[in-house]
């Protein structure tokens, strides 16, 4: 066992505000997690190292939101999709920076750290997001 | 006759679905209750019925837990050993199952399963922040994925994956709405228009407002028992013949498909394979048509039609009664309503209805065997029942 502490998603944000895309390569059977995850789903391993992931990736779907939760409603209407990065890991996130009606399936985006907008005692983490090459 | 009879429905009871102002969750329950009580004659309640399964979601609605104990209390059922089931929209066919599974243990002869939400009197912001709980919160909720946001990302996938329309996915809309204004307990017995459901609002593109099913309160429940004791309690029993329950990923982000749900095709497996029968058997369903596209999608993994058929098979109409094979005659989610936690055991309800002879203007000529597909979240819970009549 490392002494280091176990992957969690506390510190994949605090990684993300500091510019840094990161997930958890399982040590025993190479998978990479992200969301970090301290027991490994696939071998049930907890030896993980961080692994630096690509931060560009392609579209594969979207949506508009126009009815928001209270504390986006002043953003909307807002772009979020689910982009597929280079290594094949997906993840959901805002997409900015683009026209709404000129967001497409399949287009080509990148990972940006954003900043740490948090008013709450915790979480407080970043709010990372999407935009065109 | 397929498949050999897991346990028994003896009664079943479902409150009426609307805007019930000044009235709790618990007093919804005991009118559900009384239904079914009022239909079983023979069944003595307080020394027949050995335990209770409850479905709800939310104690932030009413700031009220410990809902199990709540409802047995009120029910009149003190004493007994009673659970809440939390499985998201899919609380109380968790605890359909959860009932399935005390009688075909042994440990009980007859039990009560239900459920029960109170949605109308908070505001809509409050009630999408608190459906949003049942999405994973540190990487949907956190950047803004609200509920209708995830099935919209599902509605897209679709569309480009397989064609499906804008309109194809009104058209289950104005079907549901159509089988609503058919039964007295929905929310809204009101038909929609094409043009109608087309122009409303944008919630989540491109999903609008009337793709979204209604914010409702309700309760319903079953009384269950095994196959063998039925006639003890009535004449026209309803046999569960089928039961499947999956998992899936909270976060719908790390599906291998946006396009269908894994965990809704392993539960409808198993399903079918335990009560022996195939998709081409049954005659109507009841599909949790959270959002019009979650029909949709529904349709192919229940099998009724090949994947990507599915808004084909809404336009042409052979979900409507009437067709090959009628879905949501209650109204489904989307008409009926959906008081979270009340739906799976009031998709039963319905079956219950329909496979006694007793769904009255919506009832399905000759329908013998029904299905019932009950969702949780974007899909992380699904659990499916294949019914028979006696």
């Amino acid at each position: 066992m490392s002494n280091q502490p176990l992957p969690s998603i506390e510190q994949f944000y605090a990684h993300v505000l500091q510019g840094k895309l990161l997930g958890a390569k399982c040590r025993k059977c190479g998978k990479i997690h992200l969301p970090p995850r301290p027991l490994c789903d696939h071998c049930f391993s907890n030896e993980f190292e961080w692994k630096e992931i690509s931060k560009k990736g392609r579209l594969l779907t979207y949506t508009v939101i126009h009815v928001a939760p209270a504390q986006f409603q002043s953003m909307a209407p807002y772009a979020v999709g689910i982009v597929q990065l280079e290594d094949g890991i997906k993840i959901p996130g805002m997409i900015k920076g683009v026209a709404l009606e000129k967001i497409q399936i399949g287009m080509e985006l990148v990972f940006d750290s954003g900043t740490c907008t948090a008013t709450q005692q915790w979480p407080q983490w970043s709010r990372y997001y999407f935009k065109p090459l | 006759m397929k498949g050999k009879p897991l346990v028994s429905i003896v009664s079943a009871g479902l409150s009426k679905f609307g805007k019930r102002e000044g009235l709790y969750a618990r007093e919804l329950f005991t009118e559900a209750v009384k239904e079914a009580f009022d239909r079983c004659p023979k069944l003595t309640p307080k020394s027949d019925i050995k335990a209770l399964f409850v479905g709800h979601m939310g104690e932030s609605y009413e700031h009220q837990g410990h809902t199990g104990a709540t409802m047995a209390d009120w029910a009149g059922l003190l004493n007994i050993p009673s659970t809440r089931t939390e499985a998201a929209c899919a609380s109380s066919g968790a605890a359909l199952r959860a009932g399935i599974q005390a009688v075909l243990s042994g440990l009980c002869d007859v039990v009560m399963v239900g459920g029960v939400e109170k949605m109308t009197h908070r505001s809509t912001a409050e009630v999408t922040e608190y459906l949003a709980m049942a999405s994973d919160y540190p990487f949907e909720q956190w950047h803004g994925i609200t509920f209708p946001g995830l099935y919209a990302l599902m509605a897209t996938a679709h569309m480009h994956e397989y064609g499906t329309t804008e309109q194809q996915l009104a058209m289950v809309a104005v079907k549901n709405h159509y089988h609503g204004s058919l039964n007295p307990k929905a929310h809204v017995q009101k038909e929609i228009t094409l043009e109608g459901a087309m122009s409303s609002r944008i919630i989540a593109w491109p999903l609008k407002l009337y793709d979204c099913s209604l914010i409702t309160d309700g309760a319903s429940c079953l009384i269950l028992t095994r196959p063998e004791l039925a006639r003890r309690y009535t004449d026209t029993p309803v046999h569960i013949i089928g039961s499947g329950q999956a998992s899936d990923t909270i976060g719908l982000y790390e599906r291998e498909s946006f396009t269908s749900l894994a965990a809704a095709r392993i539960a409808a497996k198993d399903a079918y394979e335990m009560a022996e029968v195939e998709p081409k058997n049954i005659d109507c369903a009841e599909v949790h048509d959270c959002f019009t596209i979650a029909e949709i999608i529904a349709y192919e993994d229940l099998g009724f039609c090949e994947a990507g058929k599915g808004g084909k098979l809404a336009e042409d109409g052979e979900t409507r009664l009437g067709g090959r094979i009628p879905v949501n005659t209650s109204g489904g989610l989307k008409s009926k309503g959906h008081p979270v936690g009340a739906t799976g055991t009031g998709q039963a309800y319905e079956m219950y209805l329909q496979l006694t002879g007793n769904a009255d203007k919506r009832q399905v000529k000759d329908a013998e065997i029904g299905l019932t597909h009950n969702v949780g979240g974007s899909g992380a819970t699904a659990a499916v029942h294949v019914y028979r009549r006696d």
